[in-house]
């Protein structure tokens, strides 16, 4: 399905990996001299999530070299402009969140959120972006949203969904008070660190079946935040699950429901149906959607009982689908405009102020 | 207080067969007198070698009575599912169940890393459930325990039994140390394939030596219960993707206790996402879907029960009322009840199919 | 509505329960620490003969981390699958709209005030002089 209207927010694209040598500028002294020194500028940090040359990772006509434009107007011309779009929040999941020198996967983070803002935030007024941290160290990923928060156009924090433990475990629980805080949204986006296999029976094979698990990752990382309670210690925050496909949903919900029937006890802080707790605090980007067909996504939406989970992306320039049919078929009529824009308003608070702002600017120019 | 509930009659009057009963051993001792002389002395001396830090607990405890129906321990002593007179009078009678699958898991010789071990457990085992249980009780019919991680005792044990119409289907641990689909397990399907039986897959509480998630391990069993869902899914796309159906066509599986609920959306996913990595599985003919319709069976314990009834419905429909099996999970805490369990709607014709005749064709019962 | 006297006071002291037959349903009667609870003996989930379930509190919480057991003795473990249910309302703690399992009044009762009738006793010969747990259906 072609894009309805403009002014729609895209909360999954990425701008293409900063090599190490673009982000040696945004590093100190001392990590200069290491990343230098140790040909650390010479390694790739491309992830196994996504293999630079695979087609997951781009779509083949966005892959087209065009020297003669930046970077910045490609991906203007590809999704901003294509699209016509109000917001686009950018994602940068540079594999240093997967060094296991907790001190040099923060360095490089810190240099990634800067590079993105000086080169894509300060440059086009649409893009908004995700604070990089490294999970496995929370104490430094709360001091980087502390050095970032005051800067608006940082609209959430983004891990991977497959890290060293579980996202609901309360040595987070600092990140998500941070994140409360500051009206910061938590992003989870597909890939993993590999610390341990990528399904729980095992390494795949193939990288077919690596990219398959993600699902079950994400839904692993629904039922760890609901039942560790991180809603009940911090009601205010929104948890927004990116390129997980979407349609595993509803059946972890089901059974996450039942199994709690049961095993409440266990966890005496859910005191609500898991459910409830998933709806109220959740959210999803479309971009993919795992569904055979318009009647497959219809279904889906169904059985999640809510238009207003869903979040619209492009997860630009993964290869989701192809052409201008951004938006999975399927999707009913009336809540396009809550996908394309009001869910994304009513989840960023960020967004919702910057909305109103640039209201504000555009009633100005009105006027002039 | 929990004494056994026998149930006075049920509102389900039709035969069924149950494809998941689990008997337990009345004593700790009660293999030894099936093991050789060798392994016996092994096992008293050295117990088992699992991949976990408490070999005789449950890392997740369960809710209930150790993951016990509160009132299915027997009045004479020994766990819940020791008791074959109490199984008849609290579950096959009352039920009425015509044929009912035996699922050992307990200390089976499945994820036994001593490779000798392994094999003298799988065979003590599977001698066991045919001497305390088939023999006594013609109602209930053995599954093939096999060291699956050596799959050339594996194949062993496959053929030792599989001659005996009273083993009807292999078993394996759904938390194998590789995904199933890899090539070093593909003798125990050649194996399945020529003695004509089905592979059935079933949770255990141990793990095959990584964590329950990509993430690492859950804290609460509210979170583990779900990771049974995890590894069929995981286990299907590995048998899908990696090949095992085209290399093995008449290849049956049947997924026990992992629910159903997901798996319209994993072919959704799989089907999705093949497109874009055809080539680097192009040993695959088909589309996944087709694989997963073809080739999977799935119990129905614990049932799915949705707010709406009709999201169950559509995803049988889906599946296809020919591919569930009933199962009970006799004597664990969310046995499902065949009177009550079911909570949607289904024709006459359905309730036969899912209550007993899918599972009389595909374990050729009849 | 009828009085069924179940059985004399005596047989059922303080952490006693009894399943009774009573107009062919079976009902689980209880004494908690003096309180008197009845309940039909089929849990609405699963059908599990609940009376056999453990009699329990509420675990409570403010907050991950924090336990407390609270409200002990008014709950009902179904032997099942482990759903609470409040003893004297018959109501599921997690559903208490939908699901619930059928509670009945249940009272103490002086022989005295039940010999007027009109009362229902299958199997005891009541008697002034004694004490009954009489169940309204």
């Amino acid at each position: 399905m072609k894009m309805p209207f403009a002014g729609a927010i895209d909360c999954d694209l990425h701008p293409p990996m900063p090599s190490m040598a673009q982000l040696l500028p945004y590093v100190d002294d001392y990590w200069r001299d290491q990343i230098t020194n140790r040909a650390i500028d010479r390694m790739s940090f491309a992830m196994m999530s996504y293999p630079p040359n695979a087609p997951i990772s781009a779509r083949a006509d966005w892959r087209a070299p065009n020297t003669a434009r930046s970077d910045l107007d490609t991906l203007r011309a590809h999704v901003l402009d294509a699209f016509d779009l109000r917001f686009g929040i950018a994602n940068v999941m540079h594999g240093a969140i997967a060094l296991h020198n907790d001190d040099m996967a923060a360095a490089i983070c810190r240099a990634v959120n800067d590079w993105l803002r000086a080169e894509w935030l300060d440059r086009e007024p649409r893009l908004c972006g995700s604070i990089l941290v490294s999970p496995q160290d929370p104490a430094q990923a709360v001091a980087e949203i502390e050095r970032l928060a005051s800067d608006p156009r940082f609209v959430q924090v983004l891990l991977p969904v497959m890290g060293e433990k579980l996202l609901g475990r309360r040595e987070f629980f600092p990140l998500y008070e941070a994140a409360e805080r500051h009206g910061l949204v938590i992003a989870v986006h597909a890939g993993s660190t590999y610390r341990y296999a990528p399904t729980i029976v095992g390494w795949p094979s193939y990288q077919f079946e690596d990219y398959v698990a993600q699902a079950q990752a994400f839904a692993n990382q629904t039922i760890s935040l609901v039942a560790e309670g991180v809603f009940r210690r911090f009601p205010r925050l929104k948890v927004v699950m990116l390129e997980s496909g979407v349609s595993w949903l509803p059946m972890t919900v089901w059974r996450t429901d039942k199994t709690w029937r049961g095993a409440r006890p266990e966890v005496p802080w859910v005191d609500r149906w898991p459910s409830e707790i998933i709806r109220e605090h959740l959210r999803l980007s479309v971009q993919p959607f795992d569904a055979a067909d318009a009647t497959a996504v219809a279904q889906t939406l169904d059985r999640i009982g809510s238009d207003e989970m869903l979040l619209f992306s492009t997860d630009y320039p993964h290869w989701q689908f192809d052409g201008d049919d951004v938006l999975p078929d399927g999707l009913p009529p009336d809540s396009l405009r809550k996908i394309l824009i009001d869910n994304a308003l009513a989840t960023y608070p960020r967004l919702a102020q910057g909305a109103a702002a640039g209201a504000v600017e555009l009633a100005r120019e009105d006027v002039r | 207080m929990n004494a056994p509930f026998i149930e006075q009659k049920g509102r389900q009057t039709l035969a069924v067969v149950d494809c998941d009963i689990h008997p337990a051993h009345r004593t700790p001792g009660e293999l030894l007198p099936y093991l050789e002389p060798r392994w016996r002395e092994h096992y008293e001396t050295h117990g088992v070698h699992v991949r976990q830090a408490l070999p005789s607990a449950l890392m997740y405890p369960r809710m209930m009575a150790a993951g016990m129906r509160a009132d299915s321990l027997p009045e004479k002593g020994g766990p819940a599912g020791s008791d074959l007179d109490l199984l008849r009078r609290q579950h096959l009678d009352p039920v009425n169940v015509e044929f009912g699958l035996l699922m050992a898991l307990s200390k089976g010789g499945m994820e036994e890393r001593n490779p000798g071990l392994a094999a003298a457990l799988s065979r003590a085992t599977n001698d066991w459930q045919i001497d305390r249980w088939v023999r006594e009780e013609p109602r209930l019919r053995a599954g093939i325990v096999v060291p699956q991680e050596f799959p050339e005792a594996a194949v062993a044990e496959i053929e030792r039994c599989a001659g005996d119409r009273r083993y009807v289907q292999i078993m394996l641990s759904s938390r194998p140390s590789d995904p199933l689909g890899h090539r070093r397990y593909w003798p125990i399907y050649e194996a399945a394939e020529r003695a004509g039986l089905p592979i059935g897959l079933h949770p255990v509480g141990y793990n095959g030596g990584h964590p329950s998630t990509g993430s690492g391990w859950p804290t609460f069993y509210l979170q583990e219960h779900y990771v049974f869902v995890a590894c069929m899914e995981a286990l299907a796309s590995s048998l899908i993707v990696e090949g095992v159906f085209e290399r093995f066509p008449k290849l049956k599986v049947v997924l026990v206790e992992g629910g159903f609920g997901w798996a319209p959306a994993l072919a959704w996913r799989m089907d999705k996402h093949f497109e874009k990595f055809r080539k680097e599985v192009a040993h695959l003919r088909r589309r996944p879907s087709e694989y997963l319709r073809e080739h999977i069976w799935w119990t129905t314990q614990p049932i799915e029960e949705p707010a709406q009834a009709r999201h169950i419905v559509e995803i049988i429909d889906w599946i296809g009322w020919d591919r569930l099996l009933y199962s009970s999970d006799y004597p664990h805490w969310d046995y499902d009840n065949p009177s009550f369990a079911f909570k949607f709607p289904m024709t006459e014709a359905q309730r036969r199919m899912i209550f007993r005749d899918n599972a009389m064709a595909l374990y050729r019962l009849a | 509505m009828s009085r069924h006297v179940v059985c004399p006071a005596a047989e059922l002291p303080p952490g006693a329960r009894k399943v009774v037959v009573v107009d062919g349903r079976e009902i689980g009667v209880f004494n908690v620490e003096g309180r008197l609870h009845a309940l039909l003996n089929r849990c609405p989930h699963g059908g599990a003969a609940i009376c056999s379930g453990v009699v329990t509190g509420l675990s409570q919480s403010s907050g991950p981390g924090d336990y407390r057991l609270e409200r002990r003795g008014e709950f009902l473990r179904c032997p099942w699958h482990g759903w609470e249910f409040d003893m004297a309302t018959g109501q599921s703690w997690c559903d208490p709209r939908r699901t619930r399992v059928r509670s009945f009044e249940v009272k103490l009762e002086a022989g005295s005030d039940l010999v007027m009738g009109p009362y229902v006793a299958e199997r005891y010969q009541v008697t002034v002089e004694d004490a009954y747990i009489v169940v309204d259906l």
